[in-house]
Parts: structure tokens; C-alpha cells; sequence
């Protein structure tokens, strides 16, 4: 087998390195690869006569085709493989949950951007020339666009209870699959089915659009076997869910379809679900030739899901004093063209849909759809994101109803450890959401808009373009609280494998770890060492390249991997640590009683023992391979969504100071402030960096982030139009971590990655609107809401 | 046609290259210098920020023949010739220690980008204040860390280099 | 596609005449994204980076000649006090990245309504230098704007450079964008008070087909200032107000992504009232030039 010049990540000479411990601010092993420019990202690989392949994707968001001519593609020198999905071997449809995406378009296309066929070329304009040649004849329909209107809920906002069977669309066309267009409808029923309240808020919200915009397009190269297999390098967050996909689509067992995972640029749930995967193997297959394919910026907006833009009605009732009586809620998710991971999405948005709060009466019906808009799945904190939006707006709105103090009203209504969810379930660890808004209020304000004459533009809303020098700018302060599940929930079985080493390199103990976890930039593979090092003893620890040669580790998201995999690794650390002590007994040749591995050495306090590691260990190699699983969760009850649904949940709080040009609608935020319980801090630099990038991707959804969707298409597929935060738009941060031990969670950790995520936007939303005085119910924030325009 | 130009410090000539073609694409798939990455290929996210006769630009944004005879800077000539093995420039030991990497896709342009502003800010003798950076570092999108942890690695490699006037860059 | 690099002014004309189709490309901030996502094949790419004569500003017969090719970087660093209100402008552009490549050429050539070099050019009653193997002629800003992306430029000719006299006045530019760096503008307004001729020049930009001015605005405010001029006294908070109004007026938006048609014609009425204030203080300090 050959494999590409340019090694993909994690090569394990590349990866060893001595350092911290749990605990400890390790640096990533990857770092020096990374800071040289050496790092093999996906787009880098590279080898001696690869081709490129390119993707033909649909321009309408719904239509049937009628034809395909690749004859004038074919004929374009250069061009080697020209395929559509009849030269798809095996399962034709693929999918993370449900079957339902064709890997090459059928017979109907059902959004913008439908792959529907590929071509491979020596030259990657050649390939793009000779795509544009591809004769498709379709049939244009009608697309349908809205949830509500994808179920038959026109009127969904008119009733309280759940709306009528859905029915039956006028369009023949209308109905998107042939199961309907009902993804998942989520009900959860607590307590008196029709309460009353002294004090009632009601609200509608609405939560656009956001891209993962990870900077590392989706790309990766596959190279045909000599055993007619096929070997991927890829980036991805999943690599043995890919597999199984893949090898669906191509008829061929796991031993045939060896997936690597290549450098990866970024993926916050943008890289769950298969992209270029199939594809490019189906072309190397056909070519008997490497292939790489990368997606332009362009591409990438319409080569992967996106989060699930969310349409809520909230119903809020409390006693005169502040006490939450009950909470209804009504929540759409338009899952777009196909399912991906909407079914959970839905199990989020359902079961968490009320915040961090005791609630006694709780109705929720939760909705996702299949409509023709781009397919909508996984992306960091999904179905909490846009329901934190709408429940701490509520909870703003009540407060403003009860005439008190929206943190007051906040902790009074606090869950805590002990508390009830929605679902039934007991917060059975701690719950710290009163002392994460305490310390967030107790944290110093920063200093008032600035004002005079030598003004820097740089701290105005809308910067160095010259807006305002001051006038028009009102300051506000805002609050919120999210808690969201830590890893895989519904008695789905969430495991991880790792298989750990240790032997002796050059006189000196070398532990080995091998997952299939894939290394996305939070720094997995660094927390994988400081286990390692912890539980062994050792320095030096090897991280081997993530592949399908160990078993699966399950997803990098669900904010899982340090909780799972870093589980797994710790146990199977445990297992090969058991046989090393024996060994020494051994050695020693009488019971000892406290022998543990540190320094490089077995050691008894009691005996005064200390063998070098590598004494003990001689030739030996010592290898263990487990997998480990979080105690199980099991699924809702479907009428009442009752159940242990979740096995951890994340708790995290921000306060958000900005400053609004109240004339012009500009917004500069001025400081963001997060508190967050991370129960242990494995890497606690790594948690802080965790923090503030899942902060700032919160702080674009209320500002700035948006896919405008307009009849199905795609109005801003670029980072000229899809704006993210720049350094500009972020703000200093406070940031206080908690640590209160999980007893359930390996070292007491708490996933970190989504919640931070998932407070942040409601925080600035809630600043924005005690700054302008204007209810603001939709998101992002637009120059247009703020100005009446 | 062909295309010669130095980079980093080395005389470079390719052949059969297309006139259409940036000079990111020929960096990355025909010099064998990959660290310049592909993120948006419309200079909106400075992933691909090189050196060109020592000014920062996008290379995405370089019409190959632009280049022809010209000096080009990338991140993989950060490290002075002749460095040993796993020495690092002071912007890349900061970046690092500082936490400022995570995926790493934004860190080669930042770390072009940061060197720019460093070594201007000191050749007039004062260190960058935040509000400066901020505006110098604006082209250069990052999704993964905040910028939190860029702003620190930038003071930390400013104040060593104030401090050690010797660590000189590759340009 | 042939690649051709002229060395002097006079090779880049002559190529042009030779191959009219051929697309100049300086900065490549716009070409290199056309090409880069193919919307753009042009059979011939004309590098007019290798013409000296272009890199060059001068001062010229009482005005400043900027060389088409001059990027926006040295536009701040070597030009903020003599032509303020495009440096202003310059600054909003990009990144630093972009601003070290792109070009008020560039900006003319492509003559998007977004472009921002455009209200300030506008304001300032520059002049656009073309050339071609026919000869040279210059053409003020405001007849240079001909429809979206048109422009009066021939298909043989080139931009030499734009020439803009000195302000003696105070100058501003505000633009719009829905980020606090790196937009594209959504609405972007340029102002130029100049006391020696006792007028007003103003410049729209992202709000109607072409960049424009707002003719009837500066015909209100030099009214307005007539008794003002001398005295410096303050300005009337309901003459900023008019002057917005007017120019809010003047434009001719449409919806577009980027924002509302609405939103455009409001921002422009408080981004030309605001700007006044600014350049009226500054004028009332006696300072020429701007913060």
C-alpha cells in the first residue's frame, strides 16, 4: 500500500512528548507541527499522480431529473472518471440516524447543492471545466420552505397544545420523503396538563441559520488498495461512523475501508456527517488512482449541515412572588433536505428546552422537519443553542413583568444538585447555577463608554469606518445561564476503545495511546498524554495516528471525548498499570501492598521501594485494548418524554457588556464574562481556550452569523457575505472555572466545549436589549431590528 | 509558463504553470510548501498571509506571475536557516505556550501577520498596544480560539523580542 | 490565458490596444476571486505591477496625482494629511493584507457601487486620468460611474492614476458594515467642506446603481453656510439634520443581503448629519485636516 508523501497527522515519532499531567497546562503534542506549517491538514495531502476530484451539485433546491449526459465532461482531456449515482456499488442512500441522502442525487434533487455527479482530472480547474460540461435535465419544482408549513402547522402559533395530525400537503411534490416530512416530534408532559399563573409572558423567537465555518474545508484523499480496497485519509470528527457509511454505499467490508484521519481545521459538527467521503473514494476506485478532493469556501457552504435554524413560542407562568409554575413551549426545527442528526437535535431541544430551571408543570412539543432548505444536523451545543435563546428571553421578560432583578429571578428558580428536569430526572451531581451567576455578578464592570474628543474608534460600534464618535451609544448588560447533556443520551450506547501500550524505548518507559478519537483542534490528543502520564507514571507518550484499526471512540461532539475516550484511556492505563504492578510483585517476589508507577518508577512508600520502570518491564510490552462505556442513559417515554435521558449535564453562565449605536443599530461588544463548572480541569488552559472560542461563536449567532436562505437558496455562501466574529468583534473575557467533581465522570470532568457556546449569545442578546429598550426577538441581530428599518 | 521567484531565502523556478493560478496554489501543490492554507481563496480570512518583498498579503490573491522575481516569506521560513532542530521563532514559541493553537488552520497566516506587526511596532521602538494589534490582526479570521490566547501569545512574543532585539525573522 | 507584464507605461498601452478583452490586474483583490472561484476566464491577465510610473504619487499642478497602483497602504501612510478623507476611506478597506495589495485603480476600474475609495473620490471633485494609445484624458469622478460595474473607461484604455486637489477644508467618510472590521460597505458616505470655494462635495456609496453625489444636499448646506464660513460659528443641530435628510435622499437603494433598502436610506441621513457635525467642529478649531 502506498501512502501519501505528505504523512497525515499524528505520525507517532512526530507526536511523542514529555510534559504535563492531569491537571496540568500540557501543550498540544501537535503544536510544534502546527506553528512550522508542517501540520498534514486534509487539503495538504498530497502524492506523485493524484487526480482531483470535483463534485456537480444541483442549483435547485427541488427538482426532478430527468437526464444526465456526461459525454461533453468525458471528453475533456484530462478527465478520467466522470460518475453519478448509477455507479454507486452498494447502499445508494446514507445517513448519520436515518438512510435518506442519496450519495449521488436519484431521481429528485431536494436542496441547493445536491451532489449529483463527480469528475476526476488531472487539474483541478480541468475537473471543475469538465463538470460545468455535465448535461443534467431537470424538472423544476416548487420548493417547500418553511417547517411549519413542510408538516401542515400553518396555524402552529394559534394553539397551545400540540397542533392537529399533520396533514396532507396540497403538492404532490410536497411531500419531501416517503415517510413524510416529519423528522421527529418530541413531547414531554410534566405535571398539571392546564395550569394557571398569576404572572404569564408569552413570546415568539426565532434563531437563524449558523455555519460551522470551520477554516479547513472539507477535503482528504483516497488511495486505492492493492487488495482492491480503498484507504481514506480524511478529516472528520467520526472516523468509524464514516466507515460503516462508506462501506454501505461501496459494498465492501470494514477490512476493505481503512480510514486515517488527516490534519483537521476545525469542525464544531460540521464534519459528523459524510462530505467528500464516498466520493472520493469511488472515483480512486474507479481510476485505480489516488484522488483528493477539497472543497472550495463556496463548496464547503453547501457541502455540509448546518445548525438548525428554530421558530419558538414560549409560554411563561409564575407566582406574584417569582416562583415558575409552568412553562409551554412549542419549538420548530427545520432539519432541511434530509435527517442527519435532527432526531437528536430534537431530543435536545425537547428535553433542555425550558434552561437550568424547577419547573413544575412543563408542556413541551418539540418539531424537526424535512423541508427543501439546506440540511440542517450537528453543530456545537445543537438544540440548546436556539432554545437558551428563547427561554432566557423569557425569563428577562418575566422578570421585567415581576418588576425584579433578572439574575434574582434566575437563582430563585436555580436548578440545583438534587432537582427535578423536565424529564423526570434527578440532577444527581452538582449543579452550581446559582454561584455561576453570583460570581459573574460579584466580577467587576468595565470602565463607561468612552466619550471626548480623542475618542479611539476602535472601541466604537462599527470601529475604524467612523460611525460615531461617541453619539448614540447607550451601554447595556446582560445575563444568562444554559446547561446542556454532556455525550450521547437516549439510551444510545456511547462508548470509546483505547488501546494502550507501555514498553521500553532507549532504556526508557514509553506508553503508547491508540483511539479512534478524532483530533479536531480542542486538544484530545494532549489530554489523551496527560492521562497517560498520570495513570503510568511516564513522560513520554506517544499519541498513534487515529484510524480504524482500533475499535470506535465514538463522535468527537456532545462535548464527549475527554469524558468517553479520556475514560477509556484511563481505563485501559488502569489495565496495563494492574499487569506492570504485578510484574513487579513479581520482581520483588514478597505481596506489597501500595505499589503505584510514578516518575518512570514502580514505587512503595511502605517498602521504600523504586524499580525503574525499565527494570521491570525488560523486553516485555504490555499492552491492553478496552472499551468503556458512561453508565447508560435510556430513551424517553414518546408520550411523555419522561426518562434518565442524560448521563452529565454542562452548566456554564455569561454576562455580556456591549455598547449600541442606538441611531445606526451597530453593536460592539465590550466584554464578555463567562463562570463555568467544568467539574476537573484536565488541561486547564486548554478548558479556558475551550471557553473562549465556544464564547465567541455564541457572540456571532446574536450578532452577525447568519445563512440567508431565500426559496431554498443559498444567498451568502462566502466569508465576504457569512460573517464571523473578527479580532475586532471580540471582547476581552473574564473567565472563573468552577470545579465541582462529577462522582459519576472519570477525575469528577465535565464535557466543556458546548456551554460556553450556548449562554454566551443569549447574554449579549440580553445587553443588546437593556441598551435599546427594543424586545428583540430574533437572531442574529440585525442593524435593521435595532433601527425600526 | 514558468514562474521563478525566491522563497524563503531559496530560489524557486516551476514549470507549466497555468496563468490563472494564485500564487497560493503554486506554493501549496507545486512547491511542496503547504503551510499557507486554502480557507477562503478571497482574502477574507488571511489564512494564506505570506510575505511578498516583505509586505503581508493574501497569496490567494497573487496572480502566480505577480511573483515572478519577487521575494516570498511563508510560515515555513519563520525559523532562521540554520536553526537547530525544534528551535522556534519567537512568534511561534509564543503562539504555542500562550495556547493561542488549537485546529492551527488561522496559525500560519497569524503568525506571518504577527511577525509583520511586531517587527514594525519595534523598529520604532515601542511594543504594539492591544488596540493595534487588534487592527493589524483583523484580516486574520480564527474560529477556534476567541483570539484571547492570540492577543496573549502577541504580547509575549513582542516583549521577548523588545527584550532579545537578536531574534530575527525571515522575511 | 496568456499572462502578459508589461514593463512601462507606454508596453501596458499598447497591449491593451493590441488585446481589448484583456483584463488589467493590480492588486487582484477582485480579479484573483473571479478567477479563483472561475467566474472569471479571461484570455488575457495584464500585470500592471511592473509599471513604475503607476507606484508613483506626485504633487502635480496644484493637485495630488496618485498613481493607479498605489495600494491603500501607502494612501494612509503617506497621504493621510493631504488627502484625508480617502485615507479615511482607505482605512474601512479589508484587511491590512488587502489594503498592502489593493488599489484605488483597482476600485475604479471594477466601479462597484460598494467600492469605498468612491464617496470619498466623489466628494473631493477628483478627476480619473485614462490613457490609452490614443492619447490621455482626464475624467471627473462624477462622469466616471456609468451603471453597475461600468464605468466611462474604453475598452483600450487604462487608469493612469486619479488626481485630487489638496482639501482646505475638513473632510470625513463613514461607512456601514454589519461587523467592526472587514465589510463590504452597506451604506458608506464621503463629505468634504471646502472654504476657499465656499461648497460642499459629498459622495454616496452602496446605496443606488453607481457611487453618487447628493447634489441637492450640497447645494443646501453651502446655502446654509454662506454666513458661517467667516464667523465659524456653530452650526444649527436642524441644518445637520436637513443636510442628512437631503442626502438620505439622494440615494436609491435596493434590499440586498447586506441589508435593507430602508436601513441604507437611514443610516446615509445619520452617517452625512454626524459627519457634518465632525468636519464643521473640526473646521470651527481650524484644523484642515480630521481625526
Amino acid at each position: 500500500m502506498s501512502t501519501p508523501t505528505r504523512t497525515p497527522s499524528g505520525a507517532p515519532a512526530q507526536m511523542t512528548g514529555a510534559g504535563g499531567r492531569v491537571g496540568d497546562d500540557a501543550q498540544r503534542p501537535d503544536g510544534v507541527l502546527k506553528v512550522r506549517g508542517e501540520f498534514a491538514y486534509s487539503s495538504d495531502l498530497w502524492m506523485e499522480d493524484m487526480l482531483w476530484g470535483v463534485t456537480l451539485r444541483s442549483p435547485h433546491p427541488h427538482a426532478r431529473i430527468r437526464s444526465i449526459d456526461v459525454g461533453p465532461a468525458l471528453a475533456v482531456p484530462g478527465v478520467y472518471a466522470v460518475l453519478t449515482s448509477d455507479d454507486v456499488p452498494g447502499e445508494k442512500v446514507y445517513g448519520l440516524e436515518l438512510a435518506d441522502q442519496p450519495v449521488l442525487a436519484l431521481d429528485v434533487v431536494r436542496y441547493q447543492g445536491e451532489p449529483v455527479a463527480l469528475v476526476a482530472a488531472d487539474h483541478p480547474d480541468t475537473a471543475r471545466r469538465a463538470a460545468a460540461r455535465i448535461v443534467v435535465d431537470y424538472d423544476v419544482w416548487e420548493p417547500v420552505t418553511d417547517a411549519r408549513v413542510a408538516l401542515g402547522h400553518p396555524t402552529w402559533n394559534q394553539l397551545h397544545d400540540a397542533p392537529a395530525e399533520v396533514t396532507e400537503l396540497s403538492r404532490e411534490s410536497a411531500n419531501l420523503h416517503p415517510h413524510g416530512n416529519l423528522v421527529r416530534h418530541l413531547k414531554v408532559r410534566k405535571g398539571d396538563p392546564e395550569p394557571t399563573a398569576d404572572v404569564v409572558v408569552v413570546g415568539e423567537y426565532e434563531v437563524g441559520m449558523q455555519d460551522q465555518a470551520f477554516l479547513g474545508p472539507e477535503s482528504g484523499l483516497a488511495v486505492p488498495g492493492e487488495d482492491g480496497g480503498v484507504d481514506l485519509y480524511v478529516a472528520t470528527q467520526w472516523l468509524h461512523v464514516d466507515q460503516r457509511q462508506i462501506c454501505a454505499a461501496l459494498a465492501m467490508p470494514p477490512d476493505k475501508v481503512r480510514l486515517t484521519l488527516a490534519g483537521v481545521g476545525g469542525a464544531f459538527g460540521g464534519r459528523e456527517d459524510l462530505s467528500m467521503h464516498v466520493h472520493a473514494c469511488l472515483l480512486a476506485l474507479h481510476t485505480g488512482k489516488p484522488v483528493k478532493m477539497s472543497y472550495n469556501r463556496e463548496e464547503s457552504f453547501f457541502g455540509h449541515v448546518h445548525r438548525h435554524p428554530a421558530t419558538m413560542r414560549y409560554e411563561h407562568g409564575a407566582t406574584r412572588d417569582g416562583d415558575l409554575v409552568y412553562v409551554k413551549a412549542t419549538i420548530y426545527f427545520d432539519g432541511g433536505a434530509y435527517a442527519s442528526s435532527t432526531p437528536a437535535v430534537v431530543g435536545n431541544g425537547g428535553t433542555m428546552g425550558i434552561g437550568p430551571y424547577v419547573v413544575p408543570n412543563v408542556h413541551v412539543d418539540c418539531y424537526g422537519a424535512y423541508t427543501n432548505n439546506p440540511p440542517c444536523g450537528a453543530m456545537r451545543g445543537f438544540g440548546s443553542v436556539q432554545t437558551a435563546f428563547a427561554y432566557e428571553s423569557q425569563m428577562d421578560a418575566l422578570a421585567a413583568e415581576l418588576g425584579t432583578d433578572p439574575v434574582e429571578l434566575r437563582c430563585r428558580n436555580a436548578m440545583e444538585q438534587g432537582s427535578e428536569t423536565p424529564t423526570g430526572q434527578v440532577v444527581d451531581s452538582p449543579a452550581p447555577v446559582v454561584e455561576l451567576l453570583r460570581r459573574l455578578e460579584a466580577m467587576p464592570l468595565p470602565p463607561d463608554v468612552p466619550t471626548g474628543d480623542d475618542v479611539d474608534l476602535r472601541d466604537m460600534p462599527g470601529g475604524v469606518s467612523n460611525t460615531t464618535h461617541g453619539e448614540g451609544v447607550r451601554r447595556g448588560v446582560g445575563y444568562a445561564v444554559a446547561y446542556k447533556n454532556v455525550a450521547f443520551s437516549e439510551g444510545f450506547d456511547d462508548h470509546s476503545t483505547a488501546r494502550v501500550r507501555l514498553e521500553v524505548v532507549g532504556g526508557e518507559a514509553v506508553a503508547t495511546v491508540h483511539t479512534a478519537a478524532a483530533e479536531v483542534g480542542q486538544g484530545l490528543v494532549t489530554v489523551e498524554q496527560q492521562i497517560a502520564r498520570t495513570e503510568l507514571g511516564v513522560d513520554q507518550v506517544t499519541v498513534h495516528p487515529k484510524d480504524t484499526s482500533v475499535g470506535s471512540a465514538g463522535s468527537t461532539s456532545a462535548s464527549r471525548q475527554t469524558y468517553v475516550t479520556g475514560g477509556a484511556v484511563k481505563a485501559a492505563c488502569e489495565a496495563v498499570r494492574a499487569r506492570v504492578l504485578e510484574m513487579a510483585r513479581s520482581v520483588v517476589g514478597r505481596p506489597v501492598v501500595d505499589l503505584r508507577l510514578d516518575g518512570g518508577k514502580v514505587v512503595s512508600d511502605l517498602e521504600g521501594v523504586a524499580l525503574p520502570l525499565a527494570d521491570v518491564l525488560g523486553d516485555e510490552v504490555v499492552e491492553e485494548t478496552l472499551e468503556w462505556r458512561h453508565r447508560p442513559t435510556e430513551a424517553v417515554d414518546p408520550e411523555t418524554g419522561q426518562g434518565f435521558a442524560h448521563v452529565q449535564y454542562a452548566f456554564s453562565a455569561h454576562r455580556a457588556v456591549v455598547d449600541v449605536d442606538t441611531e445606526l443599530g451597530l453593536v460592539k461588544v465590550v466584554e464578555m464574562a463567562c463562570t463555568q463548572d467544568v467539574g476537573k480541569a484536565i488541561n486547564p488552559q486548554a478548558v479556558v481556550g475551550q471557553i473562549q472560542g465556544g464564547t465567541a461563536q455564541g457572540l456571532g449567532l446574536a450578532v452577525m452569523e447568519e445563512i440567508l436562505v431565500r426559496d431554498g437558496r443559498v444567498q451568502n455562501p462566502s466569508f465576504t457575505d457569512y460573517l464571523i466574529p473578527t479580532v475586532l468583534d471580540m471582547p476581552p473575557m473574564r473567565v472563573e472555572i468552577l470545579e465541582y467533581a462529577d462522582p459519576h465522570a472519570p477525575y469528577g470532568l465535565r464535557g466543556v466545549g458546548e456551554a460556553p457556546n450556548i449562554s454566551s449569545g443569549p447574554a449579549v442578546l440580553a445587553a443588546i436589549r437593556q441598551a435599546t429598550g427594543l424586545p428583540l426577538t430574533r437572531v442574529p441581530v440585525r442593524p435593521e431590528h435595532l433601527t425600526g428599518t | 509558463m514558468r514562474l521563478s521567484c525566491t522563497v524563503n531565502g531559496t530560489p524557486q523556478q516551476v514549470d507549466d504553470v497555468w496563468e490563472g493560478e494564485s500564487l497560493l496554489y503554486v506554493l501549496r501543490e507545486r512547491m511542496g510548501l503547504p503551510g499557507s492554507k486554502n480557507a477562503c481563496e478571497q482574502g477574507e480570512c488571511g489564512s494564506c498571509t505570506v510575505y511578498l518583498d516583505g509586505l503581508p498579503v493574501c497569496a490567494c490573491l497573487v496572480a502566480a506571475g505577480q511573483a515572478q522575481g519577487r521575494e516570498v516569506g511563508t510560515v515555513e521560513g519563520l525559523t532562521p536557516a540554520g536553526a537547530a532542530p525544534g528551535e522556534l521563532h519567537p512568534v511561534q514559541q509564543a503562539f504555542l505556550e500562550a495556547g493561542a493553537v488549537q485546529c492551527g488552520f488561522c496559525t500560519p497566516g497569524l503568525l506571518v501577520a504577527t511577525d509583520d506587526l511586531v517587527h514594525r511596532s519595534l523598529a520604532e521602538g515601542r511594543k504594539p498596544a492591544d488596540a493595534e494589534i487588534r487592527e493589524a490582526l483583523a484580516g486574520n479570521l480564527c474560529r477556534c480560539t476567541g483570539y484571547e490566547k492570540i492577543l496573549d501569545a502577541v504580547r509575549l512574543a513582542a516583549d521577548r523580542m523588545a527584550a532579545d532585539p537578536t531574534a530575527e525573522a525571515a522575511r | 490565458m496568456d499572462f502578459l507584464q508589461p514593463a512601462t507605461w507606454e508596453e501596458a498601452l499598447e497591449a491593451k490596444a493590441a488585446h481589448r478583452d484583456a483584463v488589467p490586474i493590480a492588486g487582484g483583490t477582485d480579479v484573483m476571486v473571479g478567477i479563483n472561484f472561475g467566474r472569471l476566464r479571461p484570455s488575457l491577465l495584464l500585470d500592471l505591477t511592473r509599471v513604475p510610473e503607476l507606484q508613483q504619487w506626485a504633487d502635480d499642478d496644484g493637485a495630488v496625482r496618485l498613481g493607479a497602483g498605489v495600494p491603500y497602504a501607502r494612501v494612509i501612510s503617506e497621504l493621510g494629511d493631504r488627502l484625508p478623507g480617502l485615507a479615511m476611506a482607505a482605512r474601512t478597506i479589508g484587511s491590512p493584507q488587502i489594503r498592502n495589495r489593493g488599489t484605488v485603480g483597482g476600485n475604479l476600474a471594477t466601479a462597484s457601487p460598494a467600492g469605498d475609495a468612491h464617496p470619498a473620490l466623489l466628494a473631493a471633485d477628483a478627476e480619473v486620468e485614462v490613457a490609452s494609445t490614443r492619447g490621455t484624458r482626464r475624467i471627473p469622478v462624477t462622469e466616471f460611474y456609468r451603471g453597475v460595474k461600468r464605468s466611462a473607461l474604453a475598452d483600450d484604455e487604462l487608469i493612469a492614476a486619479v488626481r485630487i486637489v489638496p482639501p482646505r477644508g475638513p473632510q470625513q467618510y463613514s461607512k456601514i458594515g454589519t461587523r467592526n472590521a472587514m465589510v463590504i460597505a452597506v451604506a458608506a458616505f464621503g463629505l468634504a467642506l471646502h472654504p476657499d470655494r465656499r461648497a460642499v462635495g459629498t459622495g454616496i456609496g452602496s446605496a443606488a446603481p453607481t457611487p453618487r453625489r447628493a447634489p441637492a444636499a450640497e447645494e443646501y448646506l453651502a446655502g446654509e453656510l454662506d454666513g458661517l464660513w467667516d464667523s465659524r460659528a456653530e452650526l444649527p443641530a436642524a441644518t445637520a439634520t436637513r443636510f442628512g435628510e437631503l442626502v438620505a435622499e439622494a440615494s436609491a437603494p435596493i434590499d440586498d443581503v447586506r441589508g435593507t433598502a430602508r436601513y441604507r436610506v437611514h443610516a446615509l441621513s445619520v452617517m452625512a448629519r454626524r459627519a457634518l457635525t465632525w468636519a464643521w467642529a473640526d473646521y470651527r478649531k481650524g484644523d484642515p485636516t480630521c481625526a
